[in-house]
């Protein structure tokens, strides 16, 4: 166990040295992903501006959701970037040697790469939910930090979850399913907005089925120390982030399954 | 002008064949539309001010926004980024066409063929369960469909001036990560641009954005009068020919500059 950490962090620091020669690139791409990630957030300013609240929430309490699932998706985007492309290695047979290799595949996929550009989502997430927390006047006690590293560690970890389920898709498919991407966007989509202004079908789906909303609304719910219109208690808005090391523990467990079915295209 | 013809219907051809990724983008697409739909809801709900754009109107909008989003020019042709990085870019030189005039054509195909693929499904089904309307009149559907093919025009020339920017960049970064950014929310595709405030929607209505979402969607559902839609068309064609002529001033001088990679 140690072992795989520490040689996690070592496959990590040989992608960061790596990426950090082209530092001209890295900052420009960082930039221009904070500009394009940034001018979501004009969206949100601008039908606040028209239609003044959303069902008794302000633009500052929106912010709030809307910085912390970008940041735990920034997170898990980053450190993800293995399974992402991992279709095409399924594609080329390449797959083949990761399997030779005395090392969980997990771990080795994991390790790929550590994608640094992601910083300028972070920045992102990071300015609008600092601007958020200032416009409303919260102080951030031991406990509001507590529940908002909870709820990133949580989002990031179903986020991660999501990554590592497409890619176990891609060893029936041998393609990468832009399905479950859409899963993983229209997640991000939908908690940016608190889940109590959608259908029952989507806050059923983003609780029950893929969990975001625990890992982002109930604990921004008591962050905020907003009632909750839904009517979870305190206790659950405190426990909700759980669900999503759970997720991440299931998508591995599928993940080894599907390993296990894996055929090689390679000759 | 048959040359260029044969290139567009082959592209067309090719491109048609890619259905899984259309069902693929299919789901996306109604996922996304159903999304939005439930935050407009939520706004129009908090309000009871009356609406420059009504409620059943920003359904149809996004509905129609969801089915025609594979036209917007919103990233890079994948091929062209391959050439320029492999240096194969050179036998685009070499071909005794006009290269612009073929990257348009490129463009062209590109943002037709998967759109069609995309928004026929998606338009049948969101047009039975889920809100999305007909034109607003004859007139209405009529003006819709001429500026579609304006906005066509205009999204190829953009398109075709990210594809020229790698000339420069060889990578997808920097112009080709900000201009789709734009492109999201000045067209209107984002937030729909009544629902902008006064001062931005004076500026916004300058820029070329506006042609691609904007006026085409607002003339089906009928926001912008069919009677004032000729000096809309004559504003996309302007900007469609100053875009032309500015990527054809930079492919230009790109080529002259161009150092091949590789050997």
């Amino acid at each position: 166990m140690f072992n795989a950490v520490h040689l996690y962090f070592r496959y990590l620091g040989v992608s960061v040295r790596s990426q950090l020669q082209y530092r001209a690139s890295f900052i420009m791409m960082s930039l221009g992903q904070l500009a394009a990630t940034g001018i979501e957030f004009v969206s949100v300013w601008v039908l606040f501006g028209h239609f003044g609240s959303l069902e008794g929430w302000s633009l500052a309490e929106v912010a709030v959701f809307y910085g912390l699932v970008n940041i735990a998706y920034s997170f898990s985007d980053a450190a993800a970037r293995g399974f992402d492309l991992f279709g095409a290695m399924v594609k080329s047979g390449d797959f083949d040697r990761l399997l030779l290799r005395p090392r969980s595949t997990a771990l080795q996929l994991a390790g790929q790469e550590l994608t640094l550009k992601r910083i300028g989502r972070l920045a992102q997430g990071n300015t609008v939910l600092l601007w958020g927390s200032a416009q409303l006047g919260l102080a951030w006690t031991p406990t509001r930090l507590a529940l908002a590293a909870g709820a990133i560690i949580g989002g990031a970890c179903i986020f991660y979850g999501l990554f590592v389920l497409q890619a176990t898709l891609a060893f029936w498919t041998t393609e990468s399913l832009e399905i479950v991407n859409s899963v993983t966007a229209g997640g991000v989509q939908t908690t940016q907005y608190p889940l109590a202004i959608y259908q029952r079908w989507m806050r059923r789906f983003f609780t029950f089925v893929v969990p975001l909303a625990c890992a982002s609304y109930f604990p921004v719910v008591a962050i905020l120390g907003h009632p909750d219109p839904l009517g979870s208690p305190v206790w659950l808005q405190w426990l909700a982030p759980l669900a999503g090391p759970a997720f991440l523990a299931l998508a591995l467990q599928v993940w080894k399954i599907g390993v296990r079915h894996y055929t090689s295209t390679g000759s | 002008m048959r040359g260029y013809w044969a290139l567009v219907s082959a592209r067309f051809r090719m491109l048609l064949q890619y259905r899984a990724a259309a069902v693929g983008g299919f789901g996306t697409q109604l996922f996304f539309g159903l999304i939005l739909i439930m935050v407009y809801e939520a706004f129009y709900r908090s309000s009871s001010a009356p609406q420059p754009l009504p409620y059943a109107d920003v359904v149809t909008y996004v509905w129609l926004g969801q089915g025609l989003l594979a036209m917007l020019p919103w990233n890079v042709d994948a091929e062209i980024r391959a050439l320029v990085r492999s240096g194969n870019v050179a036998y685009e030189l070499l071909r005794p066409i006009d290269l612009y005039n073929a990257w348009y054509c490129r463009a062209l195909a590109w943002r037709t063929a998967p759109t069609l693929l995309r928004s026929v499904p998606l338009f049948v089904v969101a047009g039975l369960f889920f809100g999305l309307r007909p034109p607003a009149s004859p007139a209405g559907a009529a003006a819709f469909l001429v500026a579609m093919l304006g906005a066509l025009l205009l999204g190829c020339a953009i398109t075709t001036l990210m594809n020229i920017s790698l000339l420069w960049t060889t990578s997808d970064d920097g112009i080709a990560l900000l201009l789709p950014a734009a492109v999201l929310v000045f067209s209107g595709m984002m937030v729909p641009l009544p629902l902008f405030p006064a001062w931005a929607q004076r500026i916004l209505y300058l820029l070329p954005f506006r042609g691609l979402i904007d006026v085409p969607f607002r003339l089906y559902v009928g926001n912008i009068p069919p009677a004032e839609c000729l000096p809309l068309f004559a504003q996309q064609l302007a900007w469609t020919a100053a875009l032309v002529l500015l990527g054809r001033w930079l492919l230009e001088r790109g080529k002259r500059r161009l150092v091949v990679q590789g050997g």
